[in-house]
């Protein structure tokens, strides 16, 4: 009895604090977006934003439960959830409903759940299981290896849904894996393949008048660029490198240019074989002219609704935009545009402060604990939070391509709403153990 | 530089390599905080940046509904209606409601709107191509009981709305040459700048477009929010922004309608026309061109078909001939002549001048009649003297010199008279006609290259002189005045204001009244007398006075001219009549001025007789 008090006095009130406002936000936001012109009917249950309400209330109850539940519990069943998470992906392949061209969800009824919002604590307390193991760092091949694999498993079966946006917040999990030792390069070597992608993307969409050959795609030119680069720099290396590093470096170099040449040729191709809806959809982030006007739809609305609010903002109930459904998907994906429309550039940033805020506090919680499992467990949950926030946020301001994926705690949808939750509350439970943890 | 580049790679990747595994938590939270200021920026940038998101966001939310006024009505001189708005119905379509619904079966909705299934599928696919999402019509101005009709089937077709707006209806179908048309906005209209949008309606000729900005009344803009499928949701701010509509003003005409349909009544299946004047104040009483139309047959779905069926008649229907015909005046120019002749005191009313056959010719038997008797008689070597004593009387010894400066005196003084000039221009479209003057002889012959004897044929109202029926009327009016007339005019009121200024200005012909006496005293000798050419137009009970007219027309038979004005003594009514190809003056122009006249001044018709010869006949009239 006195050891459960204790717990609840370290319960990190200021990430409670911090949630419970996004759920209350959220839920505002999504009764503002629901409601359209009618004025909006508070006890309506049966709307997304009564059925967001009672969700809300659902989750707190989760939370007390979980606040109540050994932290050692999710210690030790880590593996068990994982399973069940990987069965139930593997099972929601086979039997799960169609909604937008992907199979993501389980019907019951009136309610759908979708089971990859709690696969992502899954993943993430696996990770923290093998990195808290003994002395199991990230310095053998052996670790890295099943690190990989407890990322990829859920990673690929959400993309064979296809959910493309879960697939990327299991991704940022590499996040966690820096921060437990993999090495930077890995980091350095992503963001050169972001920009090579980038640069594929668009000089695979302009042409170039070559000598000789004539007219042809620019990306010619971008591989050309390469080689020559790889090239000046094979030369260089006598010159820059100590001799001992100069075979390592010259294999880096010649592996490096055939990874570059084969991302490259596999993001034009890849592209070129996408659906024309998809492959519009990323021209058209990039600047590229798509003749199809509806191409930008999506983020032409969500621009225009959230450019509208102006410094403070139409007014809670008072956006046309959110009101007459301009914008797809604002109660769930776009659920920024409301805010940004009906309150403004500072609630805005307001909302944009607060994810900032959360993600800092949630990295003092990691940095501050003994056990190695609690940390490498929040890292994890700041990776998911994190790439969360950089896709939805950054697709709602026309900065990423338009990928559906929700908001933490703002989006209407019972899944991700306890998929959130039980992410943060596992963590809030296992750092009020914290001074309770041997080493 | 290769040293440089060396030194800044080592750091980089020992940094990385070397760095203690808890310092990593500042790269991720700087890549956080990089990503969240990033996004500020964005907003930054969207939100108070410059305005093209909002004005985006405002033009996709936003939408203008103009209300249209009621246009006005155009009345007669004692307010029964000429034109009049009924309601119509546009059919919409928008044919993204009907692909959201499961498509539309057009054979079902061709036989109900009863349009032939091909010109409906053309309209779809019209609709479909300028705007999914929006209505566009697809059939347009159905009438009122058509409508009525259809309208318990609409609910059947999804996408299919209907829209009311008013058309105009000219019931009577009078007087449609100087009503005018009133239809839809052309191109030219649109570039204006009077802010015509396309699809709205405007007057395009006559009274409908002469006080067009007058009787379209103002517009009323309702701003309203819309939603994704451009639905109106609901006022724009509380409709602060909003605006009712003003209706047009009425225009009320100085036509009198009995005697206008009377008019078109004896006219039909006549080409002519028909202009009646009040001389006291210039105010048009009737204005008919025949043969005629109604504008409501150039109204509707079918108005291209009509338009080009009118076109293509050969007795130009929609030509209007009362203003826009020009007609040698004939005989009744020689009353002109008297009156400039005594004026300038070549004659005197006594003076008798031969009937010289060898010089032109005549008809009838007389052989030395005064002023009087050569009206009556119409006697044509009398005026070509009289005309000779004007234009060649001796002024100089070149006879060249003596025409050109006699001349030169001569024209203006016709022109006063309104000849070859617009009357006021008050009857917008009215053709001058032409009043021959020595710069037309010097460029058609040359200067000194012609005499009086050149151009003799003026002097009977043959040659170069071209007038309108109206110019005629007008005449009419200043013999009825004894010299003076009040530019012709067709307007009496407007919203109630009274007759816009300006419209009735004095015109004197600068005539002595004195002379004007024994003119009058030989038009009512036309009429009354029993050798006078237009007995015709006597009106039992009224004098009326008048001069017949038989215009030549080259090989064809020649035009029926009468002008008359009536009663002798403050006249009420001053006209004149034009009947194509039906042979002498007092034949046919005769009676129906009389018929004219009586029903105007006495409101009925006595003449029975002659009322119903005038309806039996028709173009073109049986040879003499």
């Amino acid at each position: 009895m006195r050891r459960s008090q204790s717990v609840g006095q370290r319960i990190d009130w200021l990430t409670v604090g911090i949630v419970a406002t996004m759920m209350i936000l959220g839920w505002l936001n999504v009764s503002s977006a629901t409601a359209g012109a009618s004025p909006v009917d508070w006890l309506d249950w049966g709307s997304k934003q009564g059925k967001q309400l009672i969700w809300i209330l659902v989750c707190g109850v989760l939370a007390v439960v979980i606040l109540n539940i050994e932290g050692e519990f999710f210690i030790r069943t880590s593996i068990l959830h994982y399973v069940i998470n990987v069965v139930l992906l593997l099972t929601v392949l086979i039997i799960g409903k169609k909604v937008g061209g992907a199979r993501s969800w389980f019907g019951f009824g009136s309610i759908s759940i979708q089971p990859s919002e709690f696969a992502k604590p899954a993943a993430a307390l696996l990770l923290a299981w093998l990195l808290s193991r003994g002395d199991g760092k990230l310095r053998d091949l052996k670790t890295l290896v099943q690190s990989i694999a407890i990322v990829g498993i859920p990673a690929a079966l959400t993309l064979l849904q296809p959910d493309a946006g879960t697939t990327l917040v299991f991704g940022g999990l590499i996040f966690t894996l820096y921060r437990e030792g993999l090495s930077g390069n890995v980091l350095i070597a992503g963001f050169c393949a972001l920009l090579i992608t980038v640069a594929s993307i668009l000089t695979g969409a302009a042409t170039v008048d070559y000598p000789w050959i004539g007219e042809q795609s620019a990306i010619g030119l971008l591989w050309l660029i390469l080689i020559v680069f790889c090239l000046v720099f094979w030369q260089l290396i006598p010159n820059i490198v100590v001799p001992r590093n100069r075979r390592r470096v010259r294999n880096t170099t010649w592996i490096s240019l055939v990874a570059a040449m084969l991302l490259s040729t596999g993001m034009h191709t890849g592209l070129e074989q996408l659906p024309r809806h998809q492959r519009e959809r990323v021209q058209v982030l990039f600047g590229i002219d798509v003749s199809n006007p509806d191409a930008d739809y999506n983020i032409r609305h969500a621009k225009a609704a959230i450019g509208s609010g102006g410094l403070s903002g139409k007014g809670f109930l008072n956006g046309p935009m959110t009101a007459y459904g301009f914008v797809p998907e604002q109660e769930t994906d776009f659920i920024f545009c409301t805010v940004g429309e009906e309150w403004g550039f500072l609630g805005s940033t307001c909302v944009i402060i607060l994810f900032t805020v959360l993600l800092f506090r949630i990295l003092a919680i990691a940095e501050r604990q003994r056990s190695d499992f609690t940390r490498v467990y929040a890292y994890g949950v700041v990776s998911i939070l994190f790439m969360h926030y950089l896709i939805n946020i950054g697709m709602v301001l026309g900065l990423a391509p338009v990928i559906g994926i929700p908001l933490p705690f703002f989006s209407a949808g019972g899944s991700s709403l306890m998929g959130f939750t039980l992410l943060v509350f596992i963590l809030l439970r296992l750092d009020a153990e914290r001074v309770s943890v041997l080493r | 530089m290769g040293a440089l580049f060396d030194g800044f790679l080592h750091l980089a990747i020992q940094t990385a390599q070397t760095m203690n595994l808890k310092e990593r938590q500042w790269v991720i939270g700087g890549i956080i905080l990089l990503m969240s200021v990033i996004f500020i920026g964005r907003l930054f940038q969207l939100q108070l940046g410059p305005s093209a998101w909002k004005d985006y966001a405002a033009r996709i939310t936003e939408e203008r509904e103009i209300i249209d006024p009621a246009r006005g009505m155009i009345l007669d001189r004692n307010g029964e209606v000429f034109l009049t708005n009924v309601p119509s119905y546009d059919l919409l379509f928008t044919p993204r409601q009907a692909r959201l619904a499961g498509g539309l079966d057009t054979m079902a909705l061709s036989q109900t709107i009863r349009l032939d299934t091909s010109e409906l599928r053309a309209a779809l696919a019209k609709a479909d191509a300028y705007a999914s999402y929006r209505p566009s019509p697809i059939l347009k101005q159905i009438p009122n009981y058509d409508y009525a009709q259809i309208s318990g089937e609409l609910w059947r077709f999804p996408g299919l709305q209907s829209k009311r707006r008013s058309i105009r209806t000219n019931a009577g179908g009078l007087a449609s040459h100087l009503l005018g048309e009133y239809r839809e906005t052309d191109r030219e209209d649109l570039n204006s700048g009077q802010g015509y949008r396309l699809g709205d309606y405007k007057g395009k000729s006559g009274l409908e477009l002469e006080w067009e900005t007058r009787l379209r009344g103002k517009r009323g803009i309702k701003y309203h929010l819309v939603d994704v499928r451009n639905d109106f949701r609901e006022p724009l701010e509380n409709g602060q922004f909003d605006s009712l509509p003003t209706s047009g003003e009425n225009v009320t005409t100085t036509l009198d309608m009995d005697l206008q349909a009377y008019g078109e009544r004896l006219m039909g299946n006549k080409r002519g026309a028909i202009v009646a004047i009040d001389p006291q104040t210039g105010e048009v009483l009737a204005l008919v061109s025949a043969p005629s139309y109604s504008t409501d047959f150039l109204t509707g779905k079918n108005r291209g078909a009509h338009y080009t069926e009118l076109l293509q008649d050969p007795s130009k229907p929609l030509f209007n001939r009362a203003m826009r015909a020009t007609y040698r005046p004939g005989s009744i120019f020689k009353m002109i002549q008297g009156l400039i002749a005594l004026d300038e005191g070549v004659i005197t009313t006594n003076s008798r001048i031969v009937c010289n056959r060898d010089i032109i010719g005549c008809h009838g038997a007389h052989s030395m009649d005064n002023l009087e008797q050569a009206i009556v008689h119409s006697c044509n070597p009398y005026f070509h003297e009289v005309m000779k004593r004007m234009v060649q009387g001796g002024r100089s010894d070149n006879i060249f010199q003596d025409a050109s400066e006699g001349l030169a005196l001569w024209s203006p003084r016709i022109k006063k008279f309104g000849i070859g000039t617009d009357l006021g221009g008050h009857l917008s479209g009215l053709r001058s006609g032409s009043v021959p003057d020595t710069t037309l002889y010097n460029r058609m012959y040359g200067k000194k290259r012609w005499a009086y004897s050149t151009i003799y044929s003026i002097s009977i109202g043959e040659g170069e002189l071209l007038t309108t029926p109206v110019h005629m009327a007008n005449l009419a009016v200043i013999m009825a005045n004894r010299g003076w007339f009040i530019t012709p005019h067709t307007v009496l009121d407007i919203g109630g204001k009274g007759k816009p200024q300006s419209l009735d200005s004095l015109v004197e012909t600068g005539v002595d009244p004195a002379a004007f006496r024994p003119i009058i005293q030989a038009m009512e000798a036309v009429v009354a007398s029993s050798e006078g050419t237009g007995t015709k137009a006597r009106v039992p009970g009224i004098t009326v006075c008048g001069k017949t007219g038989t215009v030549q027309n080259g090989e064809r038979a020649t035009h029926s001219v009468f002008m008359a004005f009536a009663p002798k003594e403050n006249p009420r009514i001053a006209l004149s009549v034009y009947v194509e190809n039906a042979g002498s003056g007092g034949d046919w122009a005769a009676p129906i001025a009389s018929l004219m006249m009586e029903q105007f001044l006495t409101g009925s018709i006595s003449q029975v007789e002659k009322e119903e010869h005038i309806l039996e006949s028709t173009y073109p009239f049986p040879e003499h």
